[in-house]
């Protein structure tokens, strides 16, 4: 049976928006927490545990997200745990995020002149103290346009759960165009409401580069 | 835990794994070719064309930048049929790969094209170059060599994301991993291996591109 393309087929798919808006944060904040700790790993003095965190880096940055994504899923059964599409999205995500962020972070971490570091230690500041009063804050400013720059790219990472059947909004256009069967209109549809989350977030991304390139200039 | 691993199924459609993963390379680098020569016609339009050439070299960057590649695939390979253009998975697939890529390439290499400084093409102009002879000597070669590390990891991200086109049953390495998975169901080390795959590939390439930079751009331009 072929249904029209009408009003409820866009409202599904508009609905559908949540979901991947949910997962996406899900995912940054898992991904951020974790992030978090992978860029403060990188740039440890210990080098055991930078290097832990190196090839934790290279092992999420040089495969696919989507083997990333299936291993997650399939995975779950094999060590007796039944997970659904959803918390295997989640979960994958998280994970593949917060490699991204723990690369983009410690880069901005680093920025941060050696000289802060020595005069915070100087003054009788330990890790955590140097780290949250003094280099953090200082990196948060740096961090903020490519950290936004990354929320486009992960919204539209969240697009690959749709191939492990999470419901967001890619599968929802599937499911209207295997009833509808017109997908030049339902994946245009689909490719406009995804430009429209991610549109305002690179242009937000690009003016707050531009902003602190020029502070720091 | 109480599953058994069992490579065998594996083992077994080994050659048909390599198969896949030849087709992916060739699919990427393929794709990388084509979506350069796309990427170059846009930087040159975006730099140096009319207003609203540069308003559609623009709109299609962003909308390539701002929609994921899976629907971008799926507008190509169900899409184009209703308009009566027929492709193959593989030819979708490429397509959808140049698409996207040259979309972000164009973006270096623009970035590439106006770290040149303008005294250096009117000096060029000046020795009575033509301006496709400035354009090759003075400005695409310095500019590969600023946009050469950010192509290489731009093409090692192609190929990773390529791994999307297994969607559309393209024959690549994913897809092959699909098909075994569906006869054998040996999902976990199916994948397992395939992700490893992908990572030796990665890596391949990474270590090529890096022994590539220190043969053809190792020459000093710092002197100013």
């Amino acid at each position: 049976m072929i249904r029209a393309f009408g009003y409820n087929e866009f409202l599904f798919l508009v609905s559908a928006m949540q979901w991947t808006l949910a997962l996406s944060a899900i995912a940054f904040v898992g991904g951020a927490t974790v992030g978090l700790v992978i860029a403060l790993a990188r740039t440890s003095d210990i080098k055991a545990v930078r290097l832990a965190a190196t090839g934790y880096i290279q092992l999420f940055q040089g495969t696919p997200l989507l083997m990333q994504l299936f291993l997650v899923f399939f995975g779950a059964t094999v060590l007796g745990l039944d997970l659904n599409p959803w918390a295997a999205a989640a979960l994958g995500l998280t994970l593949n995020a917060s490699a991204f962020l723990g690369e983009i972070w410690r880069g901005c971490i680093q920025a941060v002149p050696r000289g802060q570091w020595e005069a915070a230690s100087a003054l009788g500041l330990r890790y955590p103290g140097l780290m949250r009063y003094v280099i953090l804050p200082q990196a948060v400013k740096v961090a903020v346009p490519p950290t936004v720059g990354f929320l486009v790219q992960l919204i539209k990472s969240t697009s690959l759960a749709a191939i492990i059947g999470f419901t967001e909004l890619t599968r929802a256009g599937q499911i209207v165009n295997n009833a509808t069967f017109q997908p030049f209109l339902v994946f245009g549809i689909v490719a406009v409401l995804y430009f429209l989350m991610c549109w305002p977030l690179s242009l937000l991304s690009a003016r707050l580069e531009r902003r602190y390139a020029l502070a720091t200039r | 835990m109480n599953y058994t691993f069992d490579f065998k199924a594996v083992i077994d459609s080994w050659d048909y794994l390599l198969q896949g993963a030849w087709l992916t390379v060739q699919l990427s680098i393929g794709a990388m070719v084509l979506g350069l020569i796309v990427a170059i016609l846009c930087a040159l339009g975006k730099t140096s064309g009319p207003k609203p050439v540069r308003w559609v070299i623009n709109a299609y960057i962003e909308v390539v930048r701002n929609t994921p590649f899976l629907v971008q695939i799926f507008l190509i390979f169900f899409g184009l049929p209703t308009m009566g253009i027929r492709l193959s998975p593989d030819l979708a697939a490429l397509i959808a790969m140049v698409i996207n890529v040259g979309a972000y390439a164009t973006e270096i290499i623009r970035a590439g094209i106006e770290s040149i400084q303008k005294g250096q093409i009117e000096a060029g102009l000046a020795l009575g170059l033509r301006p496709l002879q400035v354009f090759r000597y003075i400005v695409i070669k310095p500019a590969l060599r600023t946009v050469y590390p950010a192509l290489t990891s731009q093409f090692i991200l192609l190929m990773l994301s390529s791994s999307v086109v297994s969607a559309i049953s393209a024959d690549e390495l994913t897809s092959v991993a699909n098909n075994i998975q569906s006869q054998t169901f040996r999902s976990f080390e199916i994948y397992i291996v395939v992700t490893g795959i992908y990572l030796a590939l990665a890596m391949m390439f990474s270590a090529l591109f890096a022994g590539i930079y220190k043969l053809a751009f190792a020459y000093d331009t710092d002197r100013r």
